[in-house]
């Protein structure tokens, strides 16, 4: 299943922020949208997604979803956006309530995706007892559980210290390795663009324009090794280069507002 | 030629860094409490045994106790106890019902916040005993112009708590609901009641008081048996003993409702 965006123009009042953002993410293709503070990336997710409707324009799914999939457009949350009064088990259960799902198969899907997140041990702990990381990986066992076509990650590991940044960035590869799964990645930071993504979409400061689409010339599977480190360096000097200039002038546009 | 000057110790010598942290972390202290309340109700009595105070003014404790045993083992007491409970529990019931629907209706519903604020504003301020004489002209001498009162005054209360606590409710998770494609009513129930509680519950504990204040004003206006009544009689009669008895058992019932909405809150807000 693919997911278009299709002109996608948007302003809040009389500001704009997105103006004509066109591309398309494959099926199984993991696309990280990069740009300025400020450029729109998270209200084109919340677009991409369906939260938001687009003053202009529109998002489109082309073809169908995964046999199997209850969600196939599924968010994971810079915040978790976890359920503080439920435990992990039913925070992770929660979208399958009011699906068709009889209850011994929700149980069978909540425990898979408890162990492909590896919090099988934690599944009676609640939000409060868990680590920033933790809470993460719980929010991408509820994902997990609906079994989407493509997750829209809006920063997923911005609120994370550096080493849980590193793990989750490892279960991230690891879970979108076999292509069943594609992926709508938000970011700040161009490292985590480069190590994931199969292309990158820069966008221009606000109003967010596609400035450039950039591919990553080499498997996920390939990043992984030694002597691919410095091309990841270079591409990520590269991205830096595009969006540097426009950086400053939106960091100086947000210091005069 | 230039003289060293003297050596200052503190330059050598390690020494413990002042630790400046202590104060601003206010405990428990319930042991505390407890013993500043004995010693005020010794002191109390030692003021009435010795003749300091006037007993007409201010009987002693143990003189309140006689008054509150007696009160019990004539019946008297049980009478006026239900009678007010019966009132209360009604009138808070009521209210509570009414504003819980009516705070959701206003926290859910554009139209229902413009048109239910205003009102709420408009009608919040008024105090609710002053209406009881409408209310007995409306719904006749009885129960139902004391309950009704009770109710009101518990209604505006509880509306603004609930609208106040679905306003509070994280809107993060109302998305990340909506983006599972979880039908509303199940977002209303799973999501905004759970996260709306704890402001509920607060509300709770100022509608119990409410409800007492109303039901002790409501009786003494017009009633012949409850703990209201009870107290406008006795200082009538100038039995102050009976008087401070009365204001002991509603203190005591505040303290009751107070402890039920304490166990209600641990029950139901473990996870905070």
């Amino acid at each position: 299943m693919d997911l278009i965006a299709d002109h996608i123009s948007h302003r809040f009042g009389g500001l704009d922020v997105l103006d004509r953002v066109s591309f398309t993410v494959a099926s199984g293709e993991v696309v990280a949208i990069v740009g300025p503070s400020g450029c729109g990336k998270s209200t084109l997710l919340s677009i991409l997604g369906g939260l938001l409707r687009p003053s202009e324009g529109r998002a489109e799914l082309r073809g169908a979803p995964p046999a199997g999939s209850l969600n196939p457009l599924t968010f994971v949350f810079q915040d978790f956006a976890l359920l503080p009064w439920c435990t992990v088990e039913a925070n992770v259960e929660f979208p399958l309530v009011h699906t068709a799902l009889d209850a011994a198969t929700r149980r069978a899907v909540v425990d898979d995706a408890l162990r492909r997140t590896g919090l099988s041990d934690f599944r009676g702990a609640y939000p409060k007892q868990l680590s920033g990381g933790m809470r993460q990986r719980v929010g991408i066992a509820r994902a997990l559980a609906v079994r989407p076509a493509i997750l829209l990650m809006d920063e997923p590991l911005s609120a994370l210290d550096s080493q849980t940044r590193e793990l989750l960035m490892e279960d991230f590869i690891r879970l979108l390795a076999d292509g069943a799964m594609g992926a709508v990645y938000v970011t700040h930071n161009l490292e985590e663009a480069v190590r994931l993504a199969d292309r990158i979409v820069v966008l221009s400061r606000r109003p967010g324009r596609v400035r450039e689409i950039v591919e990553i010339p080499m498997t996920r599977a390939e990043r992984g090794a030694i002597d691919a480190r410095g091309k990841l360096l270079a591409l990520q000097n590269d991205l830096w280069s595009l969006i540097r200039e426009e950086a400053i002038d939106a960091e100086r546009e947000v210091q005069h507002a | 030629m230039l003289e060293r000057a003297p050596q200052d110790d503190r330059a050598t010598e390690a020494r413990p860094v002042a630790f400046r942290g202590a104060g601003f972390v206010p405990g428990g202290g319930r042991a505390s409490g407890w013993i500043a309340l004995l010693l005020v109700i010794a002191l109390w009595q030692l003021a009435g045994s010795a003749g300091w105070v006037n007993p007409l003014f201010l009987p002693a404790p143990s003189a309140i106790a006689v008054a509150i045993y007696k009160l019990a083992m004539s019946g008297a007491l049980w009478q006026h106890i239900s009678a007010s409970v019966v009132r209360i529990g009604l009138g808070w019931l009521l209210g509570t019902v009414a504003g819980v629907i009516i705070g959701f209706a206003i926290g859910l519903s554009t139209l229902a916040r413009g048109v239910g604020i205003t009102f709420i504003s408009a009608l919040f301020p008024i105090p609710k005993i002053a209406l009881l004489p409408l209310l007995i002209l409306w719904l006749g001498i009885g129960e139902e112009p004391k309950i009704a009162t009770i109710a009101l005054g518990v209604f505006f209360s509880t509306a603004i708590s609930v609208y106040s606590g679905v306003d509070a409710v994280p809107r993060n998770l109302i998305r990340m609901a909506q983006s599972f494609n979880v039908p509303f009513h199940a977002i209303v129930w799973r999501v905004i009641w759970p996260g709306a509680l704890p402001s509920i519950l607060a509300g709770f504990r100022i509608t119990a008081s409410v409800a007492l204040l109303l039901v002790v004003s409501a009786e003494m206006i017009g009633a012949q048996f409850g703990i209201g009544a009870f107290v406008l009689q006795a200082g009538n009669l100038m039995q102050t003993d009976q008087l401070l008895a009365g204001v002991v058992i509603l203190s005591l019932f505040g303290l009751a409702v107070g402890k039920a909405i304490n166990v209600l809150e641990a029950r139901l807000l473990h996870w905070r």
